[in-house]
């Protein structure tokens, strides 16, 4: 853990400020999400106040920061809640494909034989997919039976990034399983369930996390994707920010732009903060693209050869070093 | 010797890359002529700074390296050379032969391509056939048959990759060329061929050949004079039947010693490890491996002196035996070799 | 050593093409096992509430899905190799021919987005990968960070915003104005090749300025993807030793990058490329709904809504089947330029 905490600042150059950029983006909507009732003046859903209906598609000002769109909703506080909806969301979803993708890695590589092979290839056929067709087809399955929230939606996104961890665990366990065999012949040290669990740890927790980011980001986009095309989320359980645009459409044919621009760069702004720390942890831990910073070559001038000054006295070691 | 003979001059030449801490001094004050039609062979360990010796001459160095000290093509001083200029010689008059073909060639483009793109480089208004002309014409002194013109890199082994990149390199017959370990990858026949090739080109263009290589026998066979590296500097240099025959440094006699031959009985080696050149030894830097090493040794560098049998060598004993120069008792007295700790080799 | 390249190239083809159909069985059944999964019954869903309970029996029947799953299954399989991708349950229109109809419309999309997407990509990753670490590098990567991170339909929406403020009059949505539409005959169902056909010059003109927008759209989107993989590329080739080989002969460092670098480094790129196909039908649904763009993408998110689950599954399949048949020839079109690739 050290190790990668040294590497990660030890990094010069562009890879540190886009690490750190990501963070900080990240860390912003985080923040907005869990301060979602102090921070928003309304509630994702509310269209009236203390009686009176809010209006429709005001402007942007002081008593509506963002303006409100044409559901009578105030969009500062749709931006907010729909922080804590994003989330909610892709962090559920990416644990869930990482509690289903890598066991079942694990397993297969472990197994090997048929089954692995015919998982493997049934993964990589899934990965070929687009992840939007694959989220459209779970969406349209588990709305009978889960309906439109934000478990339904994240369980929409899960199946389309469990290839990515049941590879790279496969993988690892596969080229484990060999080396262990191999060691075990010679019998050397640890049993070979320490090397596998450390040696698979290790791979694991490398890869996992820029995976996991990336994921993130896609399903970020992915969730806006469908809740634009109103396969998401409905208005009813959550705020949206996809949802919001698909609203925003009509408006913006008229010239009315504040109900799509506000929704939209909260997607760009989370989605880029989530592949900037992605990319910046990718190039960190990557070693081929990663690049120290040198230092320039100063040459003193060159003397009549470097002497060193007279002959050491008796006493002191040799070359003259104390 | 005339002076318009002489095609290479450096003094004291110094190229130092940079690095995440202090610079590496792979080429650390180097001096040397090369006159026209001579095979000069460059020899030391891996490490020694041979190669960077060989691609600094041609400028060619990687981002963060720096140059110093004088080096000049006839008469062009090659530091101040603006960069155009540089590029333009490079290849034309100053050719470099590299170690390994397999890579060396780009693997989308037909040997035909990589003859028209050099040719064209460097000699505007050269047309298709001539262009070709002079392709067939290197090819054949290298012994590829013109039916391979249009083949790509792949199609060759490493013999005959080694003889295209010999080929295109000499199809501007360059004044100079760097030979940078040409033969350590091929096998010993094809190494024999590329040998006798080079003295053939040598003989009939008059091109100047620096020749790299750590196989002390193809020094003995190929080259006029040798230059022996150690740690960024050359140690000794003269006539290559003399420096074998009479080695001044300790350096040489031990590289000599360990070379395996036919009456090779055991194994001779030299301990320790080449030093790190970011941070080298203080005096002569052989001191720490060196049998001949005196007290004076570890301390004083000692100066690049002719000495009686012709060779040029940088070592307090050999100038002490020659007589060259008058050491002081205490300076004389031999060094006690420390054990050469793991931590220190570099 | 090795043969000429035109026997081996032809073997590579044959034995790609023999891999695919693995591929295909195993995606169709994914397919069929995905949209089965489904609680509840698809003609229910689709027409529950409007019909009686014998109607639904009788579609049901006529439908096939009172039938044991095995059965369905080795229909459906062959359906496919047959084309015949069903009919829908809401029209009872052969799904075959609503591929047809707005096939067409979505191909013009996506290839005017490639258009575009290598127009804008290529040269900015090149010169990212070229100036590694400058200013100017970091400035097009994060250009392309920002044009993938940015939902396709808001940039949608951001141009239709501009142009309606800019250019008052510039067509927003849909393919072409109604007008064309009526007049113009459905010869290939194609629209831009059926106006060009037609030889009427203003309608030609109609459906390219409509195209304008959507591709420009999709096509930012999917050079976020290959400036990324040029920058990629560029700077591993500049590594590579024929590059050092090649400034040894004094070839002038321009042409090095040029020649040597740049077009090495396209080889995988076009591969990644066309394997974009994936995204790219993502971004076409989007901008489909984005712009009232009548083609697939728009079909399947009406039969979505409808919860046509045969219309779905037809259209579905035939977009897995496009993705593999896509990467097929792209695997092929990189062997053609690498003559490495060979089995």
């Amino acid at each position: 853990m050290r190790h990668w905490v040294r590497t990660i600042w030890n990094t010069r150059g562009l890879a540190r400020w886009i690490l750190l950029a990501g963070l900080v983006l990240v860390v912003a909507f985080v923040v907005m999400a869990v301060l979602a009732p102090w921070i928003a003046p309304y509630d994702f859903n509310q269209t009236r106040v203390d009686g009176d209906k809010l209006p429709k598609l005001a402007h942007p000002s002081g008593e509506h920061w963002l303006g409100t769109n044409d559901q009578f909703f105030d969009i500062w506080s749709r931006v907010v809640w729909g922080a804590r909806t994003a989330l909610e969301v892709i962090v559920l979803s990416v644990l869930f494909s990482i509690l289903i993708g890598v066991p079942l890695g694990l397993v297969s590589g472990f197994i090997g034989g048929w089954a692995d092979r015919a998982l493997v290839f049934v993964m990589d056929s899934l990965y070929a997919l687009p992840s939007l067709l694959l989220a459209i087809v779970f969406s349209f399955l588990l709305r009978d039976a889960l309906g439109g929230g934000i478990v339904a939606a994240a369980l929409s996104l899960t199946c389309i990034y469990i290839p990515q961890y049941f590879r790279v665990v496969r993988n690892t366990t596969v080229s484990v399983k060999q080396s262990v065999y191999v060691e075990a012949a010679r019998a050397i040290g640890a049993p070979p369930t320490t090397i596998m669990r450390k040696y698979l740890f290790g791979n694991v927790v490398q890869s996992v996390p820029v995976i996991g980011t990336l994921n993130a980001a896609d399903a970020l986009s992915t969730l806006a994707a469908l809740g634009f095309l109103g396969f998401g989320i409905q208005p009813t359980e959550a705020s949206e920010w996809g949802y919001d645009l698909s609203r925003a459409l009509d408006d913006a044919q008229a010239g009315t732009w504040w109900p799509a621009l506000f929704p939209g760069l909260a997607i760009i702004l989370l989605i880029t903060g989530l592949t900037l720390v992605g990319e910046g942890l990718n190039e960190t831990l990557n070693p081929s693209l990663r690049r120290r910073r040198l230092v320039p070559v100063r040459m003193p001038a060159m003397g009549p050869s470097d002497h060193y000054g007279a002959l050491p006295t008796p006493g002191r070691g040799p070359g003259g070093r104390p | 010797m005339k002076p318009e003979d002489v095609v290479i001059t450096t003094e004291d030449l110094r190229v130092w890359y940079g690095t995440a801490g202090d610079p590496v001094r792979a080429v650390d004050g180097v001096s040397f002529e090369l006159r026209a039609g001579e095979i000069l062979g460059l020899v030391g360990e891996s490490g020694c700074g041979k190669s960077t010796l060989g691609r600094g001459l041609l400028g060619l160095m990687p981002d963060g390296a720096e140059r110093d000290g004088r080096l000049l093509f006839r008469d062009k001083d090659m530091l101040t050379l603006k960069r155009r200029e540089q590029i333009a010689l490079r290849g034309r008059e100053l050719g470099l032969i590299f170690q390994e073909p397999l890579t060396r060639l780009n693997p989308l483009m037909r040997i035909s391509e990589h003859f028209s793109e050099t040719l064209k480089a460097h000699e505007r208004g050269i047309t298709k056939d001539q262009i070709e002309h002079r392709s067939l014409e290197a090819l054949r002194l290298m012994g590829i048959p013109p039916t391979r013109y249009k083949a790509f890199p792949h199609e060759f082994s490493g013999g005959m990759r080694q003889r295209l990149m010999i080929a295109l390199t000499l199809v501007l017959r360059p004044s100079f060329v760097v030979a940078d370990e040409p033969t350590t990858a091929l096998d010993v026949l094809v190494e024999a061929q590329i040998i006798r090739m080079l003295h053939d080109l040598r003989d009939t263009y008059e091109t100047s050949l620096l020749l790299i290589t750590h196989n002390l026998g193809i020094i003995a066979e190929a080259c006029d004079r040798v230059a022996v590296m150690y740690a960024g500097r050359i140690v000794e240099i003269g006539d290559a039947k003399t420096v074998f025959r009479d080695p001044q440094h300790p350096y040489t006699r031990e590289l000599l010693r360990s070379t395996i031959s036919l009456r090779t009985t055991g194994l001779n080696y030299i301990e320790g490890a080449p030093p790190d050149l970011s941070d080298p030894p203080p005096g002569c830097r052989f001191h720490p491996r060196c049998p001949d090493a005196m007290e004076v040794c570890a301390v004083r560098v000692p100066e690049p002196r002719q000495q009686p049998n012709g060779s040029r060598t940088e070592c307090w004993a050999a100038d002490q035996a020659n007589g060259l120069v008058t050491l002081t008792e205490d300076e004389r007295i031999p060094l006690a070799k420390e054990v050469i700790a793991v931590a220190d080799e570099a | 050593m090795s043969s000429s390249s035109g026997g081996s190239l032809a073997r590579y083809i044959a034995v790609r093409l023999l891999l695919v159909i693995p591929m295909i069985w195993v995606l169709l059944t994914i397919v069929f096992v995905l949209l089965r999964v489904a609680p509840g019954d698809p003609v229910s869903a689709a027409v529950g509430g409007k019909l009686s309970e014998d109607a639904l029996d009788t579609r049901r029947h006529a439908l096939g899905i009172d039938r044991p799953l095995i059965v369905q299954y080795l229909d459906y399989l062959g359906d496919v190799v047959r084309l015949d991708f069903g009919h829908t349950i809401s029209d009872n229109r052969p799904i075959l021919d609503v591929i047809r109809d707005q096939g067409g419309a979505t191909m013009t999309l996506t290839i005017g987005a490639f258009l575009f997407a290598i127009l804008i990509g290529v040269p900015l990753g090149r010169v990212a990968g070229r100036y590694r670490d400058t200013a100017t590098d970091a400035g097009i990567r994060i250009f392309g960070v920002v044009s993938y991170a940015a939902p396709i339909f808001w940039v949608g929406i951001m141009l239709v915003l501009v142009v309606v403020k800019l250019f008052p009059g510039w067509p927003t949505y849909d393919i072409a104005s109604v007008q064309t539409k009526f007049l113009v005959e459905p010869k290939t169902h194609v629209l831009l090749l059926d106006t060009i056909l037609a030889g009427d010059g203003e309608a030609v003109k109609d459906v390219l300025q409509h195209h304008v927008l959507p591709c420009f759209t999709l096509g930012l989107l999917l050079s976020g993807v290959i400036i990324r993989l040029v920058r990629v590329n560029v700077i591993q080739a500049l590594q590579g030793d024929y590059i050092e080989a090649a400034r040894a002969r004094g070839i002038p460092e321009r042409q090095v990058v040029r020649r040597h670098a740049f077009r090495n480094a396209l080889v995988p790129v076009i591969t990644v490329i066309g394997l974009q196909v994936a995204l790219t039908l993502s971004g076409a649904i989007l901008t489909e709904r984005t712009f009232n763009w009548p083609g697939l993408g728009t079909e399947l998110v009406q039969y979505v809504t409808a919860r046509d689950y045969v219309a779905v599954q037809g259209l579905v399949t035939f977009f897995a089947l496009v993705v593999v048949i896509v990467s097929l020839l792209v695997d092929i079109l990189n062997a053609l330029v690498d003559p490495r690739v060979r089995y």
